[in-house]
């Protein structure tokens, strides 16, 4: 009987003691351009905080704002677009300002010739058939892609050869399966090994478009999560900084961001 | 007053077209393949009903999925395709037409297979004594006698193809006109914060879907003649 007990209360101090351990938890909306990027963050993050539960969940800007509308458990919202998580802010969805992290770039992409030769008005070649961008009605990436060929005085001559993918990363893999010869994609995901290792890329020139702009909010369910505000300190880092520039992000100039 | 815009038409328009074209090439292919599931003594029957039946638990992302890498340029399909000279089946129409086909074929296959079933080898064997070939003897007895089954087969390929969205999703590329059926024009209200547009459209795929089965169920509740 009484070492019953004493594996009862054994018992309860574990999982008391992994309860205080495991204390902090942490979910992460972010814009799938950010797939790779974020990953490492992530990872650098996790080291610092090696005991609490980090969980990134990767999707479309426009889905992740209508399910954060309707009580969607995550902590962090990174958006691709600004104006989706000010538009949250404006709502009284958030802790805070929204605060920009990062300025995306799009760039040509290809896994059978070779883009980094490419521009804009080789596009209209015959040889091309399908040309994937993300879709320019709720996508961000596929917004400024739309912008940028129009300016390129494209945008019609092209309509019967343009698919769109649901979100960007969708949109690179419609160009790597083969089903469609050339893709505007993110720059942060032409850079990932995979991608860059099959093909390269053409920056195609942000004269061309408006900026992608993209920030980030912590959510109000998230306003007494210590860990939230942790992570979204350590994504001004000099350490996350190296990894969006590596990705090939623009970062807001560290005093004229606020 | 709220109202359906153009693109939301030309949605509903494509989304009939491809459950008539699907429904129509299913009743097609799919009363032989019945047919031989009802009737035949094969060890294979097992291996066939398993194949027919997949997509009934398979998620629509795994045959989505095989189904890009598959009719792609690069895929077997692709190549047979292309060799053809009709070019790769992805973001087309015939390309949605092929994976709504696999989609929804359990839908049409199984209710028919059950009828065949329901009418036994009896008719067929008065109907041979009688005479008839047996081609006369599936088209006069064994198919008047399914009539039910071909109902239920039609109306539940059809409203199936109409639900569909995941594998037009990653296969269909979002071509108005072409593969933007109403499913994916209502993820695309959602996703750009169009919530009264996708309001109309997804009301309109409840009351359709409910009347679809209403009628199916209304149907099949007659009782049986004495």
């Amino acid at each position: 009987m009484k070492s019953l007990l004493s594996y009862l209360l054994a018992g309860l101090v574990f999982a008391v003691s992994s309860w205080v351990v495991h204390a902090a938890e942490l979910q992460v909306a972010a814009a799938a351009d950010l797939k790779f990027a974020m990953d490492e963050i992530v990872e650098a993050f996790r080291k610092i905080y090696p005991d609490d539960k980090i969980d990134v969940i990767y999707g479309s800007s426009g889905k992740f704002h209508a399910q954060i509308q309707q009580g969607a458990p995550f902590d962090l919202y990174f958006s691709a677009d600004i104006a989706f998580p000010r538009k949250l802010e404006q709502q009284g969805f958030s802790v805070g300002p929204t605060r920009s992290y990062a300025v995306g770039r799009i760039v040509l992409w290809s896994n059978v010739r070779d883009a980094s030769q490419m521009t804009l008005a080789d596009l209209a070649d015959p040889a091309i058939r399908k040309i994937a961008i993300a879709n320019p009605h709720h996508a961000p990436y596929g917004k400024r892609a739309e912008e940028a060929l129009r300016s390129a005085g494209l945008w019609e001559r092209l309509q019967a050869k343009l698919v769109q993918g649901e979100n960007i990363a969708q949109t690179a893999q419609f160009v790597q399966t083969g089903n469609a010869e050339v893709g505007i994609i993110a720059l942060s995901l032409a850079l990932n090994p995979v991608l860059a290792a099959a093909g390269g890329y053409h920056l195609i020139d942000d004269k061309l478009h408006e900026p992608l702009e993209q920030g980030f909010i912590i959510t109000k369910r998230a306003g007494n999560n210590p860990l939230a505000s942790a992570f979204a300190d350590f994504i001004s880092s000099q350490e996350s900084r190296a990894i969006m520039i590596r990705y090939g992000f623009a970062l807001p100039d560290e005093n004229a961001a606020q | 007053m709220l109202t359906l815009i153009s693109d939301d038409w030309a949605a509903v328009w494509l989304t009939l077209k491809l459950a008539s074209t699907t429904t129509a090439i299913l009743m097609v292919i799919g009363t032989p393949i019945a047919w031989w599931l009802a009737r035949t003594r094969s060890g294979f029957k097992g291996l066939v009903g398993a194949v027919v039946a997949l997509p009934l638990v398979l998620p629509p992302t795994v045959l989505g999925f095989y189904l890009l890498i598959a009719l792609g340029p690069h895929g077997p399909v692709g190549q047979i395709t292309q060799a053809l000279g009709l070019g790769v089946l992805p973001f087309t129409f015939p390309g949605l037409v092929v994976a709504s086909v696999f989609y929804s074929l359990p839908f049409v296959v199984q209710p028919l297979q059950q009828a065949f079933e329901a009418i036994g080898a009896r008719p067929l064997e008065v109907a041979a004594t009688l005479r008839a070939s047996p081609w006369d003897a599936f088209f006069s007895v064994a198919l008047p006698l399914a009539r039910p089954g071909f109902i239920t087969a039609a109306i539940l390929g059809f409203a199936h193809t109409v639900g569909e969205f995941g594998v037009v999703l990653m296969i269909g590329g979002n071509i108005p006109g072409q593969t933007r059926v109403v499913s994916v024009q209502i993820y695309d209200h959602v996703e750009a914060l169009e919530y009264a547009q996708a309001h109309l459209l997804a009301g309109g795929m409840l009351l359709f879907s409910f009347l679809a089965l209403f009628a199916l169920y209304t149907l099949n509740a007659r009782p049986p003649k004495a």
